[in-house]
């Protein structure tokens, strides 16, 4: 079996066995969503102005999707650690770059998920509309966002789960670091909704910078996360 | 007989504190070696030295012919390191666990099924879930797992840790079992009573260095 075939294998099977675990545990369906879903009422609550709500939708849903990935983040290095599971394969000699790679994409599909139910939030209780092109580019927007913030989260919640204080450390280091992709991901939802009479247009560069971003932050990843959890 | 770990004169450090003050130690395919002495006398350490997890400062260790000083992070993914945790998945069930591992390595479907006939997994403890298993039957699924993993050389860290009586006896079972299946077991343990039926040969180390 090549080296390249052989990551690719790994990465698949730790994809696969995080979403396992997810399947098992349910823990996105019954205790993320909800969280996630409760966060996009309190906006609502608090801003209680349908003009308004419609105007900021695409910031709340991926200022919903940030809080909400901090947990997914926490929990899926949580199984990791708990019975010294991360540890057996740093000791096996699994390659670290596969690891990141396999982590990455199961939380990409989870994130994925729940930024699906946070869109269809917005359109139901905040009443954002969209066009076929701008729903088109809203699932663009989505799934390059969310391959940056599974990149970058999975670098970040590696990097943390060996410390102590974890729990906390892990939003201050990851928050300012997926800035970006809060601005660039709502600039491009903004377009996709037609916020205050954005063009669809508008949105591809800022999608650019997202892809930018996650292929800065896949390489970075795939690279940097060894020398991470061996600390 | 050939010699499957190495170690001559081994010096390691950890942090600023000397783990090994010059381990001399030799170990033949197939022997089960007990490694006995107090709390901090430095047995962990020879384990994870042998693992390439620890860098060796002086003198020289070999592992199935790969040298430790030079190239330690080779010898990984042929020798399987258990401690005090047994690195499963607590959400995952026995065979997902295992399954798992086998998919690490490109193992067969028959690889996995003698892993768990030799560690006596059938079926109904097969499909339950990590985290319902007794201390016993985690570190039955964890053996399992260096099995798939086809390790050559296991070292285990007070693997009678937690275990009940039973459990100690099976445990100690399915060792023999593994070692005629062609694997290498050295193990680290303070309750050497309990061991030294098991052990093929006993080494005490005491201060970082071994008698």
């Amino acid at each position: 079996m090549s080296a390249v075939r052989r990551r690719r294998a790994i990465a698949l099977a730790v994809a696969r066995k995080d979403l396992s675990i997810e399947w098992n545990s349910r823990v996105l369906v019954n205790q993320v969503a909800p969280f996630a879903s409760i966060i996009m009422v309190m906006f609502a609550f608090a801003l209680d102005n349908d003009g308004i709500l419609q105007r900021v939708a695409p910031g709340l849903v991926w200022l919903a999707t940030m809080f909400s990935m901090l947990v997914v983040i926490q929990r899926t290095f949580a199984v990791e650690s708990a019975d010294g599971a991360l540890d057996a394969l740093r000791v096996a000699g699994i390659d670290p770059g596969s690891i990141f790679v396999g982590k990455s994409m199961a939380l990409a599909v989870q994130l994925f998920a729940l930024e699906a139910l946070l869109v269809a939030m917005a359109v139901v209780l905040y009443g954002v509309e969209m066009s076929v092109l701008g729903l088109c580019e809203a699932i663009v927007t989505m799934v390059v966002a969310t391959i940056g913030l599974a990149c970058v989260g999975t670098l970040y919640g590696g990097l943390a789960a060996g410390a102590r204080g974890r729990e906390t450390l892990l939003p201050l280091l990851l928050l300012p670091v997926v800035a970006p992709v809060l601005i660039g991901a709502t600039r491009a939802t903004e377009a996709a909704f037609g916020s205050a009479g954005t063009a669809v247009s508008e949105g591809w560069p800022w999608i650019g910078l997202l892809a930018v971003f996650a292929v800065l932050f896949g390489a970075v990843g795939t690279v940097a996360f060894g020398p991470l959890i061996d600390e | 007989m050939d010699s499957v770990i190495e170690l001559k004169g081994v010096v390691a450090v950890l942090g600023n504190f000397p783990a090994l003050a010059g381990v001399d130690l030799s170990v033949e395919r197939g022997e089960i070696v007990l490694l006995q002495g107090p709390n901090g006398a430095g047995k962990t350490s020879i384990l994870r030295v042998c693992a390439g997890l620890m860098p060796i400062e002086r003198g020289s260790g070999h592992v199935l012919g790969i040298d430790l000083t030079t190239n330690r992070e080779a010898i990984r993914s042929r020798v399987g390191l258990l401690g005090h945790t047994n690195g499963l998945y607590l959400d995952l069930t026995v065979k997902q666990n295992i399954m798992f591992w086998a998919a690490t390595v490109n193992a067969t479907r028959a690889e996995v099924d003698a892993a768990m006939a030799t560690m006596r997994v059938d079926k109904r403890l097969a499909s339950v879930q990590a985290s319902q298993l007794s201390a016993g039957q985690r570190r039955r699924c964890a053996l399992a797992s260096l099995i798939v993993r086809r390790a050559e050389v296991w070292l285990l860290d007070e693997p009678h840790a937690g275990l009940d009586a039973q459990g100690r006896d099976e445990l100690d079972d399915l060792l023999r079992a593994a070692v005629s299946a062609g694997a290498t077991v050295m193990l680290a343990s303070h309750e050497s009573e309990r061991a030294t039926g098991l052990a093929t040969r006993i080494v005490t180390i005491d201060g970082g260095g071994a008698r």
